[in-house]
């Protein structure tokens, strides 16, 4: 196992591009993440922000065969020529856009990943899990009724299982994808605290179309639109009086998109 | 326009009168397919209530045919169906998860696919004709319950493939999607997720298959299928593999067609005790189902 020397990037993307058949996806994106940094990733739908997540834990190519160029490099390792993507997936957490409580319990959705890392001892897991679902605002909430339905959860809570879930198998990178779109607003509010206190331990890619959300949390954000880094910078500067690119302006004060 | 009451306008009321058409067209349709087959089940039960006993079940037919029970075509039958399921059922449902867990879409897994659609439905002689061709003659396995239940077996896996397939997609992509984000092998997930949520419809597949089997004349006449064979009553090891047998299906076309002089009653009870099989294996298959469905978990 590789370990990332502090100052490295956690994750370097250089020269990416995705192709299906003779359309592009993502067009020559290049950028790195730090350790204990958000990064945000901002942009309209349909700007390849869900593909580029995707090919950071190797599931963009699961079902369909896209055509791919360009280097990407997650904890020192090139994501390509990893023979057993599981061991790539336990060490990038993912969380979905839609809430997707898997059809088990409340606690064996967040000891699924540890069980298939090869973990069953009975004490080790129950602290795990405890752990996982106080990290994700959750515990609260369901630790009196953690062998019902991870399915029956409302909408909110689904979605702090499955960060939960995304926590258990111990990220050193935790992925993001627009979290939010189905949850109330106190909910995100819950969960973005617990980002924050996350921070400390993994770094964490926040794909979001909310630019208030990037604004917030993160210390640099990257403007994608069709496939293209428009800009990629520190944050105050993205949301400031004077980023680089006049859409970038535009784009954060909502003026089109 | 005024809707300061509920008063009926003449709008309202012809909305009204269609919603209750609609309704009556409905109920009649049902009854259209209610009808005539409460009438069938009751006039085969009628003409049959003077043969049907459990005797009937078990003993051999006495002569020529004309009488006694079908003791040897019912147990010829079960094998018949038994050996064919245990072939496509395992093969079938492997097939379909490898199709459907593992394979990517490419112009070869279309192919595939429209093969099994087209094989789902060919004609049951072609099968026939297949088996005789295949089992019968190449593999030297001669008119045996063993080819019959491969042809029957032939016949019957890609239907067993092709509702698999659709038992397997009933179950969201974004469970798959969240198992593989853990790190959880696909592997896993089918055994974690995918099957546990799927199994109620895999079975029913499967069992629709078991009339479908038990029913079809034509690819077990070239088979394996005898129009008579004699038998040790109530021994439920009679038949070998290599053995032709008697089947309920070719018994009810043979004493029907065949044999001048068979009184109503043996025909018709013949037929009840072959709809009453696979009733019972439905019913059985109903209430399973029942039982997994309670246990599905979303």
């Amino acid at each position: 196992m590789v370990t990332t020397k502090a100052g490295d990037s956690v994750v370097a993307v250089s020269g990416l591009t995705v192709h299906y058949g003779g359309k592009a996806v993502l067009d020559n994106v290049s950028f790195a993440v730090k350790p204990q940094e958000i990064f945000a990733i901002i942009g309209p739908a349909q700007s390849g922000k869900t593909t580029l997540l995707r090919v950071l834990n190797r599931t963009e190519d699961l079902a369909a065969t896209p055509q791919i160029k360009g280097s990407v490099e997650v904890l020192g390792q090139n994501v390509f020529a990893i023979g057993d993507r599981t061991q790539l997936r336990r060490r990038v957490g993912m969380v979905a856009p839609l809430p997707v409580g898997l059809p088990m319990s409340i606690y064996n959705n967040v000891a699924f990943a540890p069980r298939c890392a090869g973990h069953d001892n009975k004490a080790e897991l129950d602290e795990l899990v405890e752990r996982c679902l106080r990290q994700a605002a959750l515990w609260d909430e369901v630790k009196d009724r953690l062998r019902e339905l991870g399915t029956k959860l409302s909408g909110g809570q689904q979605q702090r299982l499955a960060i939960a879930r995304a926590l258990s198998h111990e990220p050193e990178i935790l992925c993001l994808d627009e979290f939010s779109i189905a949850i109330d607003p106190v909910t995100t509010a819950r969960i973005e605290d617990a980002l924050l206190e996350l921070q400390q331990q993994m770094s964490i890619v926040l794909v979001t179309n909310l630019t208030a959300q990037a604004r917030r949390l993160s210390q640099r954000t990257m403007f994608l639109w069709s496939g293209r880094v428009v800009e990629c910078g520190p944050t105050e500067q993205v949301f400031g009086e004077t980023p680089e690119k006049a859409e970038t302006y535009a784009y954060v004060r909502g003026e089109f998109g | 326009m005024a809707r300061a009451d509920f008063r009926e306008t003449p709008r309202t009321r012809a909305a009204r009168h269609r919603q209750g058409g609609a309704r009556w067209i409905l109920a009649l349709a049902v009854a259209a397919m209610v009808l005539p087959m409460l009438s069938i089940v009751g006039f085969l039960l009628w003409k049959a209530a003077p043969v049907l006993s459990p005797d009937f079940l078990l003993r051999a037919p006495v002569d020529g045919m004309k009488a006694g029970g079908i003791w040897p075509a019912f147990l010829g039958t079960l094998y018949l169906v038994v050996f064919s399921l245990a072939l496509a059922g395992p093969l079938g449902v492997l097939a379909a998860i490898y199709l459907h867990e593992y394979a990517k879409e490419s112009r070869l897994t279309k192919l595939i696919d429209l093969a099994v659609l087209n094989l789902a439905g060919v004609p049951s002689i072609v099968h026939a004709l297949f088996g005789l061709g295949a089992f019968v003659a190449f593999a030297g396995m001669g008119r045996s319950i063993l080819a019959a239940s491969l042809t029957l077996a032939v016949m019957t896996l890609p239907v067993i493939i092709a509702s698999t397939k659709e038992a397997l997609g009933a179950v969201p992509r974004s469970f798959r999607e969240a198992c593989w984000n853990v790190g959880a092998s696909r592997w896993a997930t089918i055994r974690a997720v995918v099957l546990p949520n799927s199994i109620s419809g895999i079975l029913t597949g499967f069992i629709l298959q078991v009339s479908r089997t038990a029913g079809e004349t034509a690819p077990i006449m070239f088979t394996g299928a005898v129009f008579y064979k004699s038998l040790p009553e109530g021994d439920l090891f009679a038949y070998g593999l290599l053995d032709q047998c008697m089947a309920l299906s070719m018994h009810l076309f043979t004493i029907s067609t065949q044999v001048p002089g068979v009184s109503d009653g043996v025909s018709y009870a013949t037929a009840v005790v072959l709809l009453g099989s696979v009733l019972a294996v439905n019913a059985a298959s109903i209430a399973l189902r029942v039982y997994l469905r309670t246990r599905k978990r979303w």
